[in-house]
């Protein structure tokens, strides 16, 4: 028996009272619901199922319906309950108390330091959800909502992928389903698996921020959508005098067609993002033109240099932490050597990480402090200096490394605030050495090891050989 | 409810009570058994008892597999290499036993479920469910919502739409799979006994009923010990060799 409740206001659904109709899509109706016991605002999402709507309608309900209740954290709405189409299909979710940024594009452009923190955000929100397994693949103005506490939420999982449950959506059609202006390249060309189609996604939309202009335009069709496997977008600079060159180095990297050229997690992205001065600029960064045609050509027609990922699809789970040295230049040289042939190590280990290499600049007494010492050297500076010099035989790409300064009261605290802004992976810490200073002032590593939310390693130089017992030491108890 | 799906055991008693002990810990409610309980392994009289005990106390129920209907009496073919470890296990048996595993039913259906050993579409025949257009066929062969079935030692999930379109799906360890339900699920067992999807580990799952998920489980066990005895048994060779690499 097929009977179905007509979701209008005032109808009662499994203990849920139906509200103001909100929102009506093409996939999906939203209406505000509110049930008994449930303090938190309250959304119900119906899909679409009648006659001639979008068969996808019903595999993205599908889809939700088996991610959403899977799915934790602040970068997405709460799961509630969920109804089968047995009787009345819907999802009860949280209502998020925040706007889309949809409601940003009479705003456009915006300054670009907004546009950077607003990726800042999106790029946390994505490490988050990759790391729960799930690539959105619809990732837009429409669906991210920026929380009245600043973090991103993204919602709509109608399009996404699980990487740990069937993908219903994937082999239901042929045709690939996403937005044309935000889809990546092997998105439009069947690839469903790949968390870089999100920061492909969401470089189109930092682009579209920043300049007012959609990368790709919004095309029609499946011939006009798969032109950017071989045309690359107008650099934003060519569009903006002013726009910054470590900007368009970010946005051009999300936009690579290829995905192993893209960044290799969201995190990565969300560093560089929150880190203009760290971004290592390359040709990207330079561009005023874009590939000349005959590149697109070669791209168009040459299978040879079609990108990686497009030739073989497979799933990459790259290896690409976020690992943090934190470097006591004041420590002793046996330590600062173990430490630094602990980072070589992880280096020559892991190929994709990428390495902070961080020092704190300790200030005694808030006020009194000036980071001018007294022959006026800029002290932030020289730690600079002093920190490169000591990465100097790690001999590894400047791409893959950077270096910070952090000034404050407490290091400890200072070091746990930058691995959880930083979505830290690894941190490599020394130990103190000195026993009295460690009793004294407490060990900095200690602190790290019980607080950090992620691995720590720390590390202490190499035993030292008993000193020879002397005659002086009295006789041996044993 | 929350029952515990248990295929191909084949006479391996250190992988089945690795899975009964997995079972219990995750407080499994009812067991059912695929069907395959002897050949190939060293243990088939501990196995076929313990299986017998659990129908007995009415926390279980079994079905018949090939190698049960084989060793039972029942004549349907087998290959050479299976037939000369069959009079061996046939030897291990009591008549009550052989009795048993003689009567077992080919099917046995249960609310939306349906379990059977092999294909649904014809059980007796035995055929192996190995693609989705196997699975297709034994879908349309029931009315029930959700078939279990063993017999091919890999694990597998396929599910079919209301338009007919299969789904094939390798599941995670440890991942619960909605049986959303909308669609019609075929989960296919991997092996407790003899897996023979590169994973040594025992293999069973875990359904819950009321909450409509599957969770298969991998459990690892002393597979030495299941092969020494294999060996000590003068049993094929390959059959020790197999366990080691889950293959």
């Amino acid at each position: 028996m097929n009977v179905r409740i007509r979701v209008q206001k005032g109808a009662v659904i499994d203990g849920f009272v139906v509200g103001d109709l909100l929102h009506t899509g093409g996939m999906a109706t939203l209406r505000r619901v509110e049930r008994p016991g449930i303090s938190m605002e309250l959304l119900m999402k119906v899909p679409a199922l009648l006659e001639g709507e979008d068969p996808a309608a019903i595999v993205g309900f599908e889809m939700e319906q088996m991610i959403l209740p899977r799915l934790s954290g602040i970068h997405v709405p709460k799961f509630v309950a969920s109804g089968d189409f047995a009787v009345q299909p819907y999802i009860v979710m949280e209502r998020i108390d925040g706007k889309t940024l949809l409601t940003r594009l009479d705003d456009l452009p915006l300054p670009y330091a907004e546009v950077a923190r607003i990726g800042m955000k999106v790029a946390a929100a994505l490490r988050d959800l990759h790391h729960q397994n799930v690539v959105h693949l619809d990732i837009k103005p429409s669906n991210i909502i920026m929380r009245e506490t600043g973090e991103a939420a993204l919602v709509d999982f109608g399009l996404a992928h699980h990487d740990q449950l069937p993908d219903l959506m994937g082999e239901e059609f042929r045709v690939p389903y996403g937005t044309a202006p935000y889809m990546a390249p092997e998105q439009i060309l069947g690839n469903r698996t790949d968390p870089r189609s999100d920061i492909f996604a969401l470089g189109v939309l930092i682009y579209f921020f920043s300049t007012g202009v959609r990368p790709f335009g919004d095309p029609k069709g499946a011939r006009a959508l798969k032109k950017r496997i071989w045309w690359d977008p107008v650099p934003p600079r060519r569009l903006k005098d002013d726009y910054p060159p470590w900007l368009q180095e970010v946005v051009l990297r999300c936009l690579e067609v290829d995905p192993l050229r893209r960044y290799p997690t969201a995190a990565h992205l969300a560093f560089d993002l929150a880190h203009p001065d760290q971004v290592k600029l390359t040709a990207r960064s330079e561009k005023l033109e874009r590939d000349p045609w005959s590149a697109r050509i070669r791209r168009r027609f040459n299978p040879e240099v079609r990108p990686t990922a497009l030739r073989e699809i497979a799933p990459l789970k790259a290896d690409t932490p976020i690992v943090m040295a934190a470097v006591d230049l004041d420590g002793d040289e046996e330590l600062l050597e173990a430490l630094r042939v602990t980072v070589r190590r992880l280096i020559e280990i892991v190929p994709g990480a990428r390495f902070a290499i961080l020092n704190v600049l300790k200030q005694r007494r808030i006020g009194i402090d000036t980071t001018l010492d007294e022959a006026g050297r800029n002290k932030h500076v020289e730690r600079l200096v002093e920190l490169k010099h000591w990465a100097r035989p790690l001999a590894i790409g400047e791409t893959r490394l950077t270096f910070h300064v952090l000034e404050a009261r407490d290091p400890a605290e200072a070091i746990l605030e930058y691995v959880e802004a930083n979505h830290v992976d690894h941190v490599v810490i020394g130990a103190r050495t000195d026993s009295l200073r460690r009793s004294i002032l407490g060990s900095v590593s200690a602190e790290i090891a019980s607080k950090a939310d992620c691995s720590v390693t720390v590390v202490r130089p190499p035993r030292r050989p008993e000193p020879p017992a002397s005659a002086m030491d009295g006789p041996d108890p044993f | 409810m929350r029952l515990a799906l248990m295929a191909d055991i084949h006479a391996n008693r250190e992988a089945f009570e690795a899975c009964l002990a997995d079972a219990a810990a995750r407080r499994a409610e009812r067991l059912v058994f695929l069907g395959d309980y002897v050949n190939y392994g060293a243990d088939p009289d501990w196995v076929v008892s313990t299986i017998m005990d659990r129908v007995a106390k009415g926390v279980g129920v079994a079905l018949q597999g090939n190698h049960d209907a084989a060793v039972g009496g029942r004549t349907p073919t087998m290959d050479s290499s299976v037939e000369s470890g069959l009079e061996w296990t046939r030897n291990q048996l009591g008549p009550e036993q052989r009795a048993f595993l003689a009567a077992l039913p080919l099917t046995i259906e249960e609310g939306d479920c349906l379990f059977v050993h092999s294909d649904a579409a014809a059980p007796a025949r035995w055929t192996y469910v190995t693609d989705a257009a196997d699975a297709a066929r034994s879908l349309k062969a029931t009315r029930r919502r959700v078939t279990f079935c063993g017999h091919v030692h890999r694990p597998t999930v396929y599910n079919m739409s209301e338009t007919l379109k299969l789904i094939t799906f390798r599941p995670v360890p440890g991942v619960a799979i909605p049986l959303l339900p909308q669609r019609r699920w075929l989960a296919v067992m991997g092996s407790v006994g003899q897996p023979r999807d590169g994973n040594p580990a025992a293999c069973w799952a875990l359904v819950d009923t009321a909450r409509a998920e599957i969770t298969y489980h991998r459990v690892p066990y002393e597979v030495e010990e299941a092969a020494k005895k294999i060996r000590r048994a003068a049993l094929p060779e390959m059959y020790a060799e197999r366990l080691t690499w889950g293959q």
